[in-house]
């Protein structure tokens, strides 16, 4: 591929300056030094998520959120503003193709009311069932986000966090879908559904 | 010698003798099995209290998690970088699991105090790379799994104020094909630093508090 794109390299320096400059695969390892080799995800100083199986939809919507500031993020905003659409494009078919098992560690000891909080909501606190839009399995459609395998901090973080991090500003915003089931969650309902969702395949 | 200046010499050391009780009592209670031997073995070469010395780098305030998984890889021969191989391969031989989780448990809990041996004029642009990256050259961020203020946390080293050489010769290794324990992304971060950037780094970290 890097060859394609810059025919000179061959010697390990222009190789390393290809590298430098970008390319697919250049961007792809980056984006894997925080990501996880095979897209797993990985636990950093902060949980960084699975891209692998993610909805490309989805990955390209928050790279735009992030570059426009919907989304809160320091480091990820630094990371996209210097993506172009049809970069985030490929990068995003790329993850979407990527299965590895999931990333694992969550506590086991509430996967049944997880499953329970997943499949059928809590009517009496307004919570619908998550399979509703993120599918039975997990794996999301269009911008909605694959939810399965996905790292147990990274989910945690995100429900107890969503009106800080996301829908940031005035323009309309996709994340507002799940402000107020967020919002309705209790601490206990949000690691028992996170640790559900993060051990489907 | 005359008995009054004999007297003399005998309070001096006691005085010292007494001093250095004093000192060693301010640092944590070593909580280990036998005489303290496993603590002196360490700080022959990373200093008294652990704070580093030459090429041996501090252990003190060090993640106790990452001490642990640096003895497995030297027991495992996995961390393969010169002094590691002269050094670590042999003096981690006879340490067990229990032993280097208490020398772990120890290390960490001594309050790390920083070098402060880097270059200061390179040390804001350290800090900007630590912090952002250089998304153009695909260098990624420190500060995503070292934390805001290089504490590190579980088996993700503290870096803030570890010796300017130390970090400087640990980047430049894993880019020269050098490996630490399975599964490290530093490898990958590392190939896309220049020396300039390594630097940069390696001395803003060292007056990291």
């Amino acid at each position: 591929m890097l060859a394609v794109i810059f025919p000179a390299a061959g010697h390990a320096q222009d190789r390393a300056m290809a590298a430098r400059q970008g390319g697919l695969e250049a961007k792809l390892e980056y984006c894997k030094t925080c990501h996880g080799l095979s897209g797993q995800g990985y636990m950093g100083y902060f949980p960084m998520p699975r891209l692998a199986g993610q909805q490309p939809e989805y990955l390209e919507a928050q790279l735009r959120a992030f570059i426009e500031r919907r989304r809160t993020n320091p480091i990820m905003f630094n990371v996209a503003h210097v993506l172009n659409p049809s970069m985030m494009a490929a990068l995003a078919a790329h993850f979407r193709d990527l299965n590895p098992r999931p990333f694992g560690g969550a506590p086991r000891g509430s996967l049944a009311i997880g499953k329970k909080i997943y499949e059928e909501g809590l009517p009496d606190s307004n919570v619908p069932a998550c399979s509703a839009c993120h599918g039975t399995e997990g794996k999301g459609q269009n911008e909605i986000p694959r939810l399965a395998g996905q790292l147990y901090a990274y989910t945690v973080g995100q429900l107890t966090g969503w009106r800080k991090e996301r829908g940031q500003g005035t323009a309309v915003d996709t994340s507002a879908i799940m402000a107020p089931t967020a919002h309705n969650l209790t601490r206990s309902q949000i690691e028992a559904v996170a640790a559900y969702v993060s051990y489907l395949q | 010698m005359h008995v009054v200046r004999k007297l003399e010499v005998m309070r001096r050391i006691r005085l010292k003798i007494a001093i250095l009780v004093m000192i060693a009592s301010t640092g944590p209670v070593w909580a280990g099995d036998g005489d303290g031997a496993g603590v002196r073995n360490c700080t022959w070469c990373h200093g008294t209290s652990g704070q580093g010395y030459m090429v041996a780098p501090r252990l003190a305030g060090q993640r106790p998690q990452y001490i642990e998984s640096q003895i497995r890889s030297f027991h495992e021969r996995t961390r393969d970088n010169p002094f590691s191989k002269q050094y670590m391969w042999g003096a981690v031989a006879a340490l067990g699991p229990n032993a280097a989780h208490d020398l772990a448990i120890y290390f960490a809990a001594i309050a790390p105090k920083p070098a402060n041996d880097g270059d200061r004029n390179l040390a804001a642009r350290g800090r900007t790379i630590y912090l952002e990256g250089i998304p153009e050259a695909n260098i990624v961020s420190c500060y995503a799994c070292h934390g805001p203020n290089a504490e590190g946390v579980r088996e993700i080293p503290r870096l803030g104020g570890l010796a300017y050489f130390y970090l400087k010769g640990r980047l430049e290794q894993w880019g020269q094909g050098y490996h630490s324990g399975p599964g490290s992304p530093m490898p990958m971060v590392a190939s896309h630093l220049g020396p300039d950037e390594i630097e940069a780094l390696a001395s803003y970290l060292s007056f990291v508090r």
